[in-house]
């Protein structure tokens, strides 16, 4: 798109929003419909496909075995990685991990780190040589905008979905090809709200349309009890400081729909 | 965030390092230190030092990433190899590559990019020690350094992290703090507006301590601006005198 185009986009969805309105006629606060379905693919501990209107995210959870770090002997370990492959949108290219990409898996890692979603105390086999390794990674298949919440959505029930290996205290191998009936340690559910702003105003889970255009946007994660575990503003835009209360607060009410798709 | 420290981080209302929950680090800020760079700054809080050169505007490279309106605005921030307890292995890493993003986003909105238009800046940060609060110093630096080169700014870029330690929320954590601690929010803004332009956070906080934690912010963030300011001012008059000699 050419920056006349560009303004011209902006100008149209700023009037739009100026009367309360979006291009695809929701309001302000409306998420687009979401579908999840779990546990697709047979080689994946746990898996999901997620989507929220057009936007459409696949997650899969591999879980092995390997050493802990230094600083937690004795504690699992979780990694969340995102690849903005250029099969999800023409804006991506293929190469190493963009800084989009690095930080839309970094934010959907926060929230579930930070939240203490999965209890790594609990994904211990020998203490100092062994533990379960958690990996999570999240796919775009097509990138109609709001990756970060439809993102975290997909770990989430990709990893309530997932699995543990068999181990094989014998051999001391993971047996991949045998699945336990032993779910994750999981005892939280985050959910992430982002908002978008374009000529001042406020509105939530954006359209690739609305996110070539707007100035910034905060994502803000919340656990089960309202609290906040992760936020991230993007975009060179800026906030002020009760423009971010009205969206936590916002948050905290949007979280409680989000959360019923897990 | 996460681990258990092994003694209490906060007594009688008191931090490790005797300051009070809203008492900043001590903290110095020089203009002008690299002579080949455009604009460039040395600060220093508590023990995080930071260095930052800016070069710019200058041509485009590659040149697919020029701009027909404004300028092409690119932040490297880094670590250098020593700056850490273990040894940092040099290079980008996938934290540098967010937090560079995240600076060139709360750096932006301040910047006049629209006045170079086909140019680049070019902004270089480098952590030569690290104790907490890197990206914040990072920014308060980089403004230096912009201001410093010349370009045309709306406003200073200043930044602090507040936190919440042993339940309480407390300004500008140092490392253990930020080791043991159970929340760390970092913001910037412009002081002139009260406008935000970064927020990032981490851990678990209630919404009325995020209210807290950012008066806290907005307060320091006035006090540090003022100290960047005089920091321009001071390698002003630096230039004069030399210039008058």
């Amino acid at each position: 798109m050419n920056n006349k185009e560009n303004s011209n986009l902006k100008d149209y969805l700023s009037k739009l929003l100026k009367k309360k309105i979006r291009e695809d006629g929701r309001k302000p606060f409306d998420y687009r419909k979401i579908s999840v379905e779990t546990g697709i693919l047979s080689q994946a501990n746990g898996s999901a496909r997620v989507k929220l209107g057009d936007t459409e995210v696949l997650a899969g959870v591999k879980i092995g075995a390997g050493t802990p770090y230094p600083d937690g002997p004795a504690d699992g370990t979780l990694m969340v990685n995102s690849e903005l492959s250029p099969i999800a949108s023409d804006r991506f290219e293929s190469g190493p991990p963009s800084p989009a990409s690095i930080e839309l898996s970094r934010v959907i890692d926060r929230a579930i780190r930070e939240s203490g979603t999965i209890d790594v105390s609990k994904l211990c086999i020998k203490s100092g040589e062994k533990v379960w390794m958690v990996f999570v990674d999240v796919y775009p298949i097509n990138d109609d905008g709001n990756l970060f919440d439809i993102g975290l959505i997909a770990a989430m029930a990709a990893l309530k979905n997932a699995r543990m290996p068999k181990y094989d205290e014998k051999t001391e191998q993971v047996n991949h090809r045998e699945l336990t009936k032993d779910k994750l340690p999981i005892n939280e559910e985050p959910v992430m709200c982002t908002f978008g702003k374009l000529d001042g105003e406020i509105f939530v889970d954006s359209t690739e349309r609305e996110e070539l255009v707007m100035d910034s946007r905060l994502s803000i994660g919340i656990t089960k009890k309202g609290n906040i575990c992760a936020m991230q503003k993007g975009g060179e835009g800026t906030i002020t400081s009760s423009e971010m209360m009205d969206m936590i607060k916002k948050a905290q009410e949007l979280s409680k729909d989000l959360r019923k798709n897990l | 965030m996460g681990g258990k420290s092994d003694k209490p981080l906060i007594v009688k209302g008191k931090r490790l390092d005797g300051r009070t929950a809203e008492e900043l680090r001590p903290f110095k800020i020089k203009a002008g230190i690299i002579k080949q760079a455009d604009g460039s700054c040395e600060l220093e809080f508590g023990e995080t030092k930071v260095i930052a050169g800016v070069y710019g505007p200058k041509k485009v490279l590659p040149k697919h990433l020029e701009e027909n309106t404004r300028a092409f605005l690119k932040v490297t921030y880094s670590m250098i190899p020593f700056s850490t307890s273990e040894r940092n292995r040099p290079g980008p890493s996938r934290r540098s590559k967010e937090i560079s993003k995240v600076i060139k986003d709360a750096l932006a909105p301040a910047i006049n990019l629209e006045k170079y238009p086909q140019t680049c800046i070019d902004i270089h940060i480098e952590i030569t020690n690290a104790n907490a609060g890197t990206r914040t110093s990072a920014i308060n630096a980089a403004t230096v350094a912009l201001i410093d080169a010349g370009i045309e700014m709306r406003d200073v870029v200043a930044s602090i992290a507040a936190g919440k330690v042993e339940d309480q929320v407390i300004l500008d954590l140092f490392q253990d703090e930020d080791n043991f601690g159970q929340a760390d929010l970092p913001i910037a803004m412009m002081p002139r507006t009260g406008e935000i332009t970064l927020v990032q956070m981490d851990g678990d906080m209630t919404a009325a301590e995020i209210k807290k934690a950012i008066d806290m912010c907005e307060k320091a963030c006035l006090k540090i601006a003022k100290v960047q300011r005089k920091a321009i001012i001071d390698e002003y008059k630096n230039n004069e005198v030399k210039n008058n000699e």
